[in-house]
């Protein structure tokens, strides 16, 4: 077996994220790539989370539903999994959480043995340790990344981990031949990083100048709040938990008023309550980025679990017309870049930027290279103002020089309603028109800005399949093998070129693959170009689209 | 530069109203302080009052409707240096914006918040207000109002703001007097201003202000309970500053630990991201 996947089920609180955590590390720093993903209940204990965690000798990206070896770490931990439990999953565990199972099980008595070695919570590193002997992960790389998970909590825990997990990579190698998983390792990926889709978008805004950021917590996009907050001191960023997400985005209105690069982080529900303010950053064209994790709705929806349904709102959001950029990064690299990009783009042309991500993308974490700082450049495109500064001059591209109030000699003066060149408030019709027209301008001059879609696969393709967002890895893993298939990915669905309609025309057949239950951007492809994908796989029970299914149902298709 | 410079020339107040004493007075104390107009910021939402900085020659942010304050917190975390006074009516800053009045003087960014409070909502034509008094009789109140009044001053001491004063636009003078030392107070500085709405309310007027307030005398402004009695009053109303709290570190001071630089000059570390990023090798 060259692709293995493990399954990590038990209760909130009950340790997988250690294990996935320690694990996932050691792996990866035994010389092997790795994928994990999970799916969580809103609530913050018991119920049934799970992580899966992907072993391979090449790069792994995307959530299967095989189950290669499951970890119950409880009770009736495998009971929600039965589906996905085949005659040969390896189960491993204790007896009484696996003896009602079906498929071929190995009882370690992981408590019994943390026990003798000094207590039961110990129990998670010699699961770990199991694992790592039964995969043939160093047993240096386990001591290493065991010593560096308990440094904080005294020497003594420390030793006992690392005796719990010794022990339990005995009894694992004790059955390696079992799983016959055979993968050349490749010591370079030791140097690799391990991010998943929030900390990309963290480094993303980091990397893109954001100095400040305000929001409100909301599941899934805290944990960009967080990771922000974790390295606000060391990178000087200002953040601010708003009173509510309304607060939050006039916030980053003001700061980027006043010359900062503010970002708000936020989802669904919180995003709705911003669309005031929205409105208001095209109206004073003020730059604004909006990262907006989705998560299934309406209202309050299934808070913890993924969906491509807000493609609609992020598009119509906000009272009246103006220009704005929607990001849909596929992956990692993409969120990280993207996010850069996004900070640039929404300065260059004062307007609100979205980097549209779900909780699938900023859960989801793998083993990559690292990114190429070399190319970023911070673009600051304010000006120092002059005396007889004008906030509003009409431009033929309808940009107009932004100044920052204390710098320069001018006044710089915004206003919500509408303006003239001076900021002043006016009802003159012909000024009115004269100032909707150069903004709209702006969404012209964006369109040579454009991340262009890319087309996987064959490129004599018969069929295309047509996604967005964190669909890309599943999509491209599912039709890697299949001849005369090809996706095309948008990872910015805002704006798109009508020109996109060329790659529709040679295909016989175009299918819509999306997280949502009506096919937005199926739709938004039809107003744009004209052109209507019937075909459409779509997906929206909470869960992400599996490799298995997609292959299933672009079999279907084809 | 001068404060009349630069402005918008067709104002769109009534002729009477007592949102042109508070232009006056605002005007005044910016001129008495030597301020240098391009380092003031008026922040304002929506409403008549919230039109002043169309009408004053400084940096202008009009933005939304019971947002002031979000935004005015923000541009001052931003650029520490600017003075940053955020002014709305009563509608705007106590009723749509009512959460964030009551945070932003929590976090006590050094701004100066000025309400025009003249009990009524004036340019949607009539309504009431959340100040507006009990049995005030409106086309959409049409029983009288049934609500309590709002009580912004008590509030705010509650809240310990760090300064809350109110005047009436009756008394320019004293008005200025009190802006001014808004200004020079650092920290959140509330200054209500009772101003007649000569079109709207035919209850709260020149008349019914003067007859129904009092200039606060002999009062200790430090002493957070007295204070606290003087804002419950409701026989005869109370002007000057009510209550003042010198100890407090401001937002800004807090959240930018003493950084004054303005965010417009901040450079990405990019040594640092390298190292950060390589920090996730394992």
């Amino acid at each position: 077996m060259k692709d293995v996947s493990i399954v990590l089920s038990g209760e909130a609180g009950q340790g997988i994220q250690t294990v996935e955590n320690v694990l996932t590390r050691v792996l990866k720093d035994s010389g092997f790539h790795v994928f994990a993903t999970k799916e969580y209940m809103s609530r913050v204990r018991g119920g049934n989370n799970t992580t899966e965690i992907r072993v391979s000798s090449k790069r792994v990206r995307a959530f299967v539903d095989r189950i290669d070896i499951l970890i119950p770490l409880g009770k009736g931990a495998t009971e929600r999994l039965k589906n996905r439990i085949a005659e040969k999953t390896l189960i491993i565990g204790e007896e009484e959480f696996i003896k009602e199972s079906p498929g071929e099980k190995i009882v370690v008595p992981f408590l019994n043995i943390a026990k003798q070695i000094g207590k039961s919570i110990y129990a998670n590193s010699v699961a770990i340790g199991f694992l790592s002997g039964l995969l043939g992960a160093d047993e240096s790389v386990l001591k290493d990344q065991i010593t560096r998970q308990f440094s904080g909590k005294g020497e003594d825990i420390v030793n006992d981990n690392i005796r719990a997990a010794l022990e339990g990579y005995r009894r694992g190698q004790e059955f390696s031949q079992k799983i016959e998983f055979d993968v050349e390792k490749d010591s370079s990926i030791k140097n690799e990083v391990l991010l998943n889709g929030a900390e990309a978008v963290g480094l993303g805004a980091i990397a893109g100048g954001c100095n400040f950021v305000s929001s409100y917590p909301m599941s899934p996009s805290t944990s960009v709040l967080v990771f922000l907050s974790q390295h606000k001191n060391n990178f000087g960023i200002v953040v601010e938990q708003a009173e509510d997400e309304i607060a939050a985005m006039n916030m980053i209105i003001g700061a980027w008023y006043a010359g900062a690069r503010g970002l708000v982080t936020t989802s669904g529900g919180g995003f709705a309550l911003m669309e005031e303010a929205l409105s208001l950053a095209g109206m004073i064209e003020s730059p604004a980025v909006i990262h907006l994790a989705q998560r299934p709705g309406p209202a309050t929806g299934l808070p913890t679990r993924t969906e491509q349904g807000d493609l609609n709102l992020a598009l119509y959001a906000g009272h009246g017309d103006f220009p704005r950029v929607i990001y849909a990064p596929g992956n990692v690299e993409e969120a990280f870049y993207l996010t850069q990009k996004a900070f640039n783009v929404a300065d260059k042309y004062q307007v609100p930027v979205f980097v549209l991500t779900d909780q699938y993308l900023v859960d989801s974490y793998y083993n990559l290279p690292g990114f190429d700082l070399d190319e970023l450049k911070v673009e600051k495109h304010f000006i120092k103002t002059t005396r007889d500064y004008i906030r509003y001059v009409i431009t033929e591209d309808g940009i107009s020089p932004r100044g920052i109030p204390g710098y320069g000699e001018g006044l710089v003066k915004v206003d919500s309603d509408e303006h003239d060149e001076f900021g002043h408030i006016t009802e003159d019709f012909d000024t009115r028109v004269r100032m909707v027209n150069k903004r709209l301008r702006k969404g012209e001059a964006l369109k040579k800005e454009l991340v262009e879609p890319k087309l996987i696969g064959d490129e004599n393709y018969r069929v295309l399949l047509v996604a967005w967002g964190s669909t890309l890895e599943p999509i491209k893993e599912a039709i890697e093998d299949l001849n005369g298939v090809a996706l095309l990915h948008f990872s910015q669905v805002w704006p798109i070129d009508e020109s996109v309609s060329r790659y529709f025309e040679k295909a016989e057949k175009v299918v819509a693959v999306e997280g949502n239950a009506t096919g937005q951007f199926a739709n938004l492809i039809r107003q744009v170009t004209g052109f209507h994908i019937k075909d459409r796989i779509l997906k929206y029970s909470g869960l992400q689209f599996s490799v298995e299914e997609l292959k299933e149902k672009i079999a279907e298709v084809l | 530069m001068r404060l009349d410079e630069y402005i918008s020339k067709d104002i769109a107040w009534c002729p009477g109203c007592g949102n042109f004493g508070i232009r006056t007075a605002l005007m005044k104390a910016l001129e008495e302080l030597n301020v240098d107009p391009r380092q003031v910021v008026i922040v304002s939402g929506i409403g008549q009052a919230a039109k002043m900085p169309q009408y004053v020659g400084v940096n202008m942010f009009n933005g939304l409707h019971g947002r002031a304050l979000p935004a005015a917190t923000a541009i001052k975390v931003a650029n520490p240096n600017l003075l940053v006074i955020a002014e709305s009516g009563d509608g705007c800053m106590y009723g749509e914006g009512g959460n964030h009045f009551i945070h932003t003087i929590r976090r006590n960014p050094d701004i100066v918040n000025i309400v025009h409070d003249n009990q009524v909502y004036g340019l949607t034509k009539g309504q009431a207000s959340p100040t507006s008094l009990k049995g005030f009789k409106t086309p959409v109140q049409v029983d009288g109002v049934i609500l309590e009044p709002f009580n912004p001053l008590a509030v705010a001491i509650a809240l310990d703001a760090s300064f809350v004063a109110r005047t009436f636009i009756g008394d320019i003078e004293f008005t200025k007097d009190i802006l001014k030392e808004a200004i020079r107070h650092k920290g959140y500085a509330l200054v209500d201003i009772f101003q007649p709405c000569v079109t709207f309310n035919k209850l709260n007027t020149y008349e019914w202000y003067k007859e129904n307030t009092y200039y606060l005398k002999d009062h200790d402004p430090t002493d957070r309970e007295l204070a606290f009695k003087r804002a419950i009053e409701d026989e005869k109303l109370p002007l000057g500053i009510f209550y003042v709290n010198k100890n407090k570190e401001t937002f800004e001071e807090l959240a930018r630990k003493g950084d004054k630089t303005p965010l417009y000059e901040y450079e990405v570390n990019f040594e640092r991201l390298k190292e950060l990023i390589e920090s996730k090798k394992s």
